[in-house]
């Protein structure tokens, strides 16, 4: 059966993606993922293993100095493993500035249901022209 | 959010193209944080990284047209001359150097590559609104100038260069600069390393603006590396020194007659659980390394008297400015040290491939910061003052 749920949200980065969706409890730094692999290399963190390559990646926010984080998101987009959307709850100027140049679509202030619905590898279109995130269940 | 009619300008491209980019990566910084209008900058710095995207925005946005209106400072990245025959540089390496050098030229930066260009050549003055990127650039022109700026990326900072404007938020509106942590230092405060620990105590102090009591007569140095720290272990734009922040004459106006959210004490203890657990163990060391951030010419003096009539066991740099280098020359203190075995070294950075040959070795240095940072590249050091650093060079150990 087909299920589809729309929630609303705040877009910061315009743009339509669509793609699994990963979760992460904690800030991401995208200088520590593999540009080779798109997989996280921090240790310690949640998501130490797995690729945010072409994922919608669901996290609070992002962490490090003014320079890495862009230097990170650049290498993982020139290696083709960024991810396709951002879906934040902390924005900070490094991490939207990052997201801007390189033409991410990055979403904030998301309707608290969409937390309690959205689970690892469920498909969602992340609209950030029209401020929405579609869960679509098979 | 509300634009004038020559920012819509700039966003519909009549500038040329590389000043509508600059200007959408600010109206969407404007836009995710609520600013309902640009204010005008007096100043940028920008956190030259010589890395690839720093590299890759910065030669877009000069494709595209782009040129500053209010020309920035810039970080170090490496003296290319000086290391040509020390290390063994990659093509990449000197290509990315030179590429770099021209592409900021070209855009209208000030070359003057030093990450504290707050003491020297670009010091805003008390109520200012500036674009300051680096980790204690950032905190000083906010809590010891009174200046104000956000907490810049690189790129955000290099674009509000070119459109001479930022969005109208955050640490730009006095009710967010106001603090909310207190922070009673209760450790005696001995000299600059001290503030350095204190900084990194930043995991203990936690999210928000901290208010520090307890610390009198700080020097600019001292102030120089609790940002630097801060930014390491932490994010902070703002802090509040009470006595020494102009915002901050007494605690209640730092706080602004609010009662904080969170209380931290700082004592001994913990600033001595920062250097044990950061450091290596003492013994024999490879090197030295100072200026991160680079040394103001104050610190080189006292490196160059600890310095007079000695020789240097273990190999010294100091990473200065080129202006603060040409200081120590006309003054003797290069002289000095050089002829203790030792070197200055301008333009550069610690966080360069430049310093491969260090690689795999163990140097002593007051910088955390650094210590941090160079771990990428295969360095580890003991954390020591810079007074108990330069004894131990002379020695070839850490006691």
């Amino acid at each position: 059966m087909k299920e589809s749920r729309e929630f609303s949200c705040h877009p910061i980065c315009r743009g339509r993606a669509g793609g699994p969706v990963l979760i992460s409890g904690a800030d991401i730094c995208f200088y520590l993922c593999e540009p080779e692999t798109g997989k996280v290399i921090e240790k310690g963190h949640p998501l130490e293993g797995e690729s945010v390559g072409g994922k919608i990646l669901v996290f609070p926010g992002g962490k490090g100095s003014s320079v890495v984080q862009a230097d990170g998101l650049y290498q993982l987009a020139m290696k083709g493993n960024a991810p396709k959307a951002l879906v934040i709850q902390h924005p900070d100027t490094v991490l939207v500035t990052s997201a801007i140049i390189m033409d991410i679509p990055l979403v904030d202030r998301v309707d608290p249901g969409f937390y309690q619905n959205v689970k690892n590898n469920d498909h969602v279109l992340v609209d950030a022209q029209e401020g929405r995130l579609i869960i679509n269940r098979d | 959010m509300y634009l004038t009619s020559v920012e819509r300008e700039m966003l519909d491209g009549k500038y040329g193209e590389g000043v509508a980019l600059a200007m959408r990566v600010q109206v969407a910084l404007g836009e995710a944080f609520d600013a309902e209008r640009m204010v005008e900058i007096g100043r940028a710095h920008v956190a030259l990284s010589n890395q690839e995207a720093d590299l890759w925005f910065v030669e877009k946005l000069l494709q595209a047209g782009a040129r500053c209106r209010v020309s920035p400072t810039v970080n170090p990245g490496f003296h290319l001359e000086y290391f040509l025959d020390k290390t063994d540089l990659t093509g990449q390496d000197m290509e990315m150097i030179s590429r770099t050098r021209k592409a900021y030229r070209q855009i209208g930066a000030t070359l003057s590559f030093s990450c504290t260009p707050y003491l020297m050549e670009n010091i805003p003055r008390q109520g200012e609104i500036v674009a300051f990127s680096e980790s204690s650039a950032t905190p000083y022109v906010n809590a010891v100038w009174g200046a104000r700026s956000n907490r810049e990326s690189a790129q955000s900072a290099l674009c509000a260069a070119v459109t001479g404007r930022v969005p109208l938020y955050g640490l730009l509106l006095p009710e967010n600069r106001l603090g909310n942590i207190l922070v009673r230092v209760e450790a005696e405060m001995g000299d600059d390393f001290d503030f350095r620990l204190l900084g990194y105590c930043a995991p203990k102090i936690g999210h928000g603006v901290p208010v520090f009591t307890g610390i009198s007569g700080a020097t600019p140095e001292a102030l120089m590396n609790l940002g630097a720290e801060l930014n390491t272990a932490g994010a902070y734009g703002m802090y509040h020194v009470v006595g020494i922040t102009p915002e901050a004459p007494a605690l209640e106006a730092a706080l602004g007659g609010r009662a904080p959210l969170r209380e931290v004490t700082i004592s001994r203890r913990d600033l001595d659980e920062v250097r044990d657990s950061l450091s290596c163990p003492p013994g024999k060391i490879d090197f030295a390394l100072f200026g991160c951030p680079h040394l103001t010419l104050h610190q080189v003096r006292h490196i160059a008297r600890l310095l007079e009539g000695e020789q240097l066991k273990s190999p010294l740099w100091v990473m200065t400015s080129s202006t603060t280098r040409e200081l120590a020359r006309r003054t003797g203190l290069l002289s000095i040290i050089e002829k203790a075995g030792g070197y200055i070294v301008e333009d550069t950075c610690i966080d360069q491939p430049c310093w491969r040959f260090l690689e795999g070795k163990v140097g002593v240095t007051d910088s955390l910061k650094g210590a941090y940072y160079a771990r990428r590249r295969g360095m580890s050091f003991v954390l020591r003052s810079i007074t108990d650093c330069v004894r131990a060079a002379i020695k070839g150990e850490v006691e």
